[in-house]
């Protein structure tokens, strides 16, 4: 029995994933939403990839970085600039490029977290809210060192091969790496840290190297949405990874609830469309307050709700199916928060 | 051979010295209790022994092998494991995670095997959920695999936190202060859960406790510690009339009513 409701589960999961992706493109072709819309969807996608990185590292196994938007810059200037020097439109590259941007991040993130994650507490907010201040002003200089990637003045011409569809599907691998992660005794170890480090020491897990390999992981996932941004958005300027763009990523993890992908996906999607939305609602004259409309929205749903929209709690769907003589019994096999 | 073996362990926090020239040897299969007023440095050894602190001077002996100075993680690896004074579970982890976390240094499986799901991780999985569920039916917390561990009652933490450090597959355990905060029955239930596991699972215990019923019945060495040093070794009925215990524990003059 509980055999069938899983496998009933996970074609569920594909039939809706597969209606969504329809959805869209029907909307799309037919013109009902316009190209303005499509790139908003896009974003929102895109925002997620990198928000399930910082899920990942925050969410699951509580290490507080104000950094990401760093890594997703690093990748998106990554990708673009090898693509835009090596790929000529070509789609091999394209998706090299993107592993490139992972690649990249991760490997800053490794250079960063090594020294920094042996210490317990909030050091990595600290050391990565440094990091993001220092990307950023290297990005605004980098013109100096290699022209190409434009500085201040932005860089653009990267070939814009990303469409929905590969945003769609990436996203969609992305979750599933993710909960497969999650779901493994990798996960386990994560949210073990999370909810006490020391004892997680004294019962034989080595904690650095559970929090480097979260840190890394979560950082490659920001390089890999911000590979695939530099595709989708001609423009690539520094400002659009400050600090303000870290928070963004941040407010979605705590909003969604950590330790739930649920969560992040969901708030993901919605605080993007709800972004734009406000930019209707305010007008060019008042776009600037949205800025404190979004800190607003912040400060009540953690009064209101302290653990955040989904407060730990999990999709059916992105439950993996219990394995052994686990299947059918009470709780067996969930990794995590999930109750 | 010794499973435990201390030799002259010094442990200075600025100026206070907390432990000094501590020795002690605990053999195979024994259930040793380490007692002492509050303060006598009982915790600070056992976490000298899991390599929490490092001594000042001093070595720590596990079956022979020095591992004075290792990280706890790596103590735990070679077969020490432990319990704490204060509960620490994974308070938001099912009572089912937390005792297969334990498992992560020995699944056997890598992170692309996790990521795609090989056979060889859906393999390691199931034997490893079968063996964290065995566990928690031997201390009865089968039911309650699913629940939080932070809803469960406290005894039943207790228990689980067991069922945890036996997870590590340890030959040595050590409990500090099984007992506190429980009632008479509960602590009953305690030495006989004790007992068990010991047998069960082939095991060395130490273990630190303030209630005396629970020490005399189920201890069968005890190593009496104050201010930082051993004031006496013996069977829980030598201890018992020792005047130097008497007047670590009640003061100058006490005698036994």
């Amino acid at each position: 029995m509980p055999k069938a409701t899983s496998a009933k589960k996970t074609i569920l999961f594909l039939a809706a994933t597969l209606a969504v992706y329809a959805l869209v493109r029907f909307l799309e072709t037919s013109e009902i939403i316009n190209p303005y819309w499509q790139r908003v969807l896009d974003q929102a996608l895109i925002t997620t990839m990198g928000a399930l990185g910082l899920s990942i590292i925050y969410g699951f196994t509580g290490q507080f970085s104000l950094g990401h938007a760093a890594f997703f810059g690093l990748g998106a200037y990554a990708a673009g600039v090898f693509d835009k020097t090596l790929g000529q439109g070509s789609l091999p590259m394209f998706v090299v490029s993107l592993l490139i941007g992972a690649a990249v991040a991760g490997l800053m993130a490794l250079i960063i977290g090594l020294p920094i994650l042996r210490l317990r507490s909030d050091y990595l907010g600290i050391a990565t809210l440094g990091f993001g201040i220092i990307v950023k002003v290297g990005m605004d200089n980098s013109s100096k060192f290699m022209p190409v990637l434009g500085g201040a003045t932005g860089m653009s011409g990267t070939p814009q091969l990303a469409n929905f569809d590969w945003v769609f599907w990436f996203t969609f691998l992305v979750i599933i790496l993710v909960r497969n992660f999650v779901f493994s005794s990798y996960g386990r170890a994560c949210t073990s840290v999370r909810e006490d480090e020391i004892a997680a020491e004294i019962m034989g897990i080595n904690t650095t190297k559970v929090k480097v390999l979260a840190f890394v992981l979560g950082c490659a996932l920001a390089g890999l949405a911000g590979g695939m941004y530099a595709h989708r958005y001609p423009f690539l300027h520094p400002s659009s990874f400050d600090f303000l763009k870290s928070f963004d990523f941040l407010l979605v993890v705590v909003l969604g609830g950590l330790g739930s992908m649920t969560g992040t996906i969901i708030t993901a999607i919605s605080w993007v469309f709800l972004l734009e939305g406000l930019r209707f609602v305010l007008g060019e004259t008042f776009i600037d307050f949205r800025g404190v409309i979004y800190a607003l929205i912040l400060v009540v749903a953690i009064i209101m709700r302290p653990q955040g929209i989904f407060g730990g709690k999990e999709a059916g769907f992105l439950i993996p199916k219990p394995l052994g003589s686990l299947a059918g019994r009470k709780g067996g096999g969930n990794a995590g928060s999930a109750t | 051979m010794p499973v435990l073996q201390l030799e002259n362990i010094d442990k200075t926090f600025g100026g206070l010295k907390a432990v000094s020239g501590f020795n002690m040897a605990v053999e195979k299969g024994e259930i040793v209790g380490l007692i002492g007023p509050n303060g006598a440095g009982k915790t600070t050894v056992f976490n000298m022994i899991s390599g929490i602190y490092k001594p000042s001077a001093g070595k720590v002996y596990f079956l022979d092998r020095e591992i004075t100075g290792q990280a706890p993680f790596q103590v735990c690896q070679q077969g020490i494991a432990r319990t704490f004074q204060n509960v620490r579970l994974f308070k938001e982890n099912t009572v089912l995670d937390n005792v297969r976390a334990i498992y992560h240094p020995r699944t056997g499986y890598g992170i692309f095997d996790a990521i795609f799901r090989t056979p060889r991780f859906i393999k390691n999985e199931r034997s490893i959920s079968e063996e964290a569920m065995e566990l928690l039916e031997a201390l009865g917390l089968q039911d309650r695999a699913g629940e939080k561990a932070m809803n469960l009652p406290y005894g039943a933490q207790r228990r689980l936190e067991i069922a945890r450090a036996l997870a590590g597959k340890p030959k040595l355990l050590l409990l500090d202060e099984p007992a506190a905060g429980m009632n008479p029955s509960e602590v009953a239930r305690m030495v006989e859960l004790i007992r068990y596991v010991k047998e069960k699972f082939d095991l060395t215990v130490l273990l630190i406790e303030h209630q005396m019923g629970m020490v005399m019945k189920l201890c069968e060495r005890l190593v009496v510690m104050d201010f930082g040093q051993i004031i006496a070794t013996g069977l829980p009925a030598e201890i018992r009339g020792n005047q130097l215990v008497l007047e670590a524990y009640l003061g100058k003059g006490a005698t036994v009513a």
